[in-house]
């Protein structure tokens, strides 16, 4: 198995002293998918954004692609592709014009070359000229998707990424989720088709009330038990849960509220 | 090679086939520390596959980037030009109206109102200009990027003072002619630029502010405008002195410049603290 791509140690997140991760730990290979699920409010996105460099922990220590998110953060950001609820595009920019300017930011020296073949990909060619304005949800959404890989990054992050989405994008989406596997490139993604969500991910991972309730192979899951696992109260969750990963955490951290 | 297992629980299953197993040559242990995990070397000078440019370069591509995006997407809505000039050239009107502006008195009253019309429209340009960047996504397109949270400030800060600069081209002749004073001279460059400049210092740091907040209109003049009373001062005085120069006064610029240095580097310092979560 090849190296981690992501590791979580201990993962604790509170907004006004209300605990939204609470001791949460994993550990994700490089090239594989991993599907996170959770009722709403679980703390999907709050993880997500932590793990795409976008909100500090409160506690606990999180790595991706190699780079200790507590100080090298900016080093993580070029292995890091994020796509989140917003698609996060300039709307009077055409499409063209957007995914030149992100190559820009990352200083891409072929990113005019890039842009067009992501776009081609995307099935986005015929409107490379257009403004993001006018595009529906679903254009866009593959905009933002094109705009996440631009920089080929090691670790593809995405909140909900079907969100809008007809059939052939999400036919493309899964193609390019095996893509990645293949070149031993990570993924984690948030979703609640949980039927699509597990074909689609080798593992994956259920919070509930910001607890990690189950964290495996998603072969051994199907939709049923998902939904028993929201049923499930979060307070039940095992509160040894993660104490194996002791040896990853950090000595500097302080830790926060579990 | 000595493997190190991933940890297992209770409510994991033991017999993940997919369970990763790293190995233990690329964990290093700082001394009775956690592990230190390095996946792949730092400063290689590519990211995935992709080439990408590094050190100054970057960050000069990057700081264009992001003003060259804000000219374009000022140019195609024009809005934040729009609503500042008329703004600008309504103040100096009703000012003009408003005023006793006999030939003794335009020289006293009319840096004050100059400045006032600039102020005032640059709140409005400042403050839709970073509202702008939070809209699909709450300035995370551009905290995604690896780019220095200086950058970011610099850009917005010389792609503000573009923005109100061109409003204060239009308006300055507008105030030349309504309010009768020989203010159209190489000298108010200077004057401009650095009075300009303090302002967009300051205001693109508190529009960030208030930005996520909900009364952000009536939030970026009130902490703004305390600030930078001392550029206001220092820019009101130095157009005075160009209409009617007085031996030995104070030296306005030179007091301008170093408020905007001040400001500058300060908001530089902590606009990653506004920005970040």
């Amino acid at each position: 198995m090849g190296d981690p791509a992501i590791l979580v140690t201990h993962l604790t997140k509170s907004f006004d002293a209300r605990p939204i991760l609470r001791r949460v730990s994993f550990l994700l290979a490089a090239g594989q998918r991993l599907t996170l699920l959770g009722p709403n409010g679980a703390g999907k996105t709050t993880l997500l954004r932590i793990l795409a460099t976008l909100a500090q922990p409160t506690g606990g220590r999180v790595v991706v692609a190699g780079c200790d998110l507590s100080d090298e953060a900016n080093e993580a950001r070029w292995r890091i592709g994020y796509v989140g609820h917003q698609t996060g595009l300039y709307d009077e920019l055409t499409a063209r014009e957007n995914l030149l300017f992100f190559a820009r930011m990352f200083g891409l020296r072929d990113g005019a070359r890039r842009a067009d073949a992501l776009l081609a990909r995307v099935g986005l060619r015929a409107r490379a000229s257009d403004r993001v304005a006018a595009f529906s949800r679903g254009q866009a959404q593959r905009l933002a998707l094109a705009r996440a890989i631009l920089h080929e990054p090691t670790v593809l992050l995405l909140d909900e990424p079907d969100t809008g989405l007809d059939e052939d994008a999400l036919t493309l989406l899964a193609e390019l989720l095996a893509e990645r596997a293949e070149a031993g490139q990570t993924t984690l993604f948030t979703t609640h088709q949980l039927a699509r969500g597990l074909a689609q991910s080798d593992r994956a991972l259920i919070l509930v009330g910001g607890r990690v309730a189950y964290d495996g192979p998603s072969a051994a899951l199907d939709v049923a038990a998902v939904r028993a696992y929201y049923a499930g109260k979060a307070d039940d969750a095992d509160e040894e849960y993660g104490e194996e990963y002791a040896a990853y955490d950090d000595p500097d951290d302080v830790g926060g509220e579990p | 090679m000595m493997l190190l297992d991933a940890p297992t629980s209770t409510r994991r299953h033991a017999d993940d086939a997919h369970t990763a197993v790293i190995p233990a040559s690329d964990l290093t242990r700082r001394p009775g520390a956690g592990a230190r995990v390095r996946a792949t070397p730092k400063g290689s000078g590519r990211t995935g596959g992709a080439q990408r440019q590094s050190g100054f370069r970057l960050a000069w591509g990057q700081f264009w980037a992001i003003v060259g995006k804000d000219l374009r997407t000022e140019l195609r809505t024009r809005q934040v030009w729009l609503s500042m000039g008329v703004f600008a050239l309504l103040t100096l009107l009703i000012f003009s109206f408003a005023f006793d502006l006999r030939v003794e008195n335009t020289a006293a009253v009319g840096p004050g109102a100059l400045w006032v019309s600039f102020i005032f429209a640059s709140m409005l340009g400042l403050g839709r200009n970073i509202a702008s960047e939070q809209e699909r996504g709450p300035m995370d397109r551009l905290l995604l990027c690896p780019v220095d949270r200086q950058v970011i400030y610099l850009a917005k800060v010389i792609g503000n003072v573009i923005f109100i600069g061109v409003v204060e081209v239009v308006a300055l002749p507008v105030f030349a002619a309504l309010y009768n004073l020989p203010i159209l001279v190489w000298a108010i460059l200077p004057i401009t630029l650095l009075g300009t400049l303090g302002v967009a210092a300051v205001g693109v740091i508190f529009a960030a502010l208030a930005a996520n907040t909900r009364a952000r209109e009536f939030l970026l003049p009130l902490l703004v405008f305390p600030l930078i009373v001392p550029i206001v001062i220092g820019a009101v005085k130095a157009t005075e002195a160009l209409v009617t120069p007085i031996h030995g006064d104070a030296p306005w610029l030179g007091l301008i410049a170093a408020f905007d240095i001040i400001f500058l580097s300060l908001s530089a310092v902590l606009f990653h603290f506004v920005v970040e979560e």
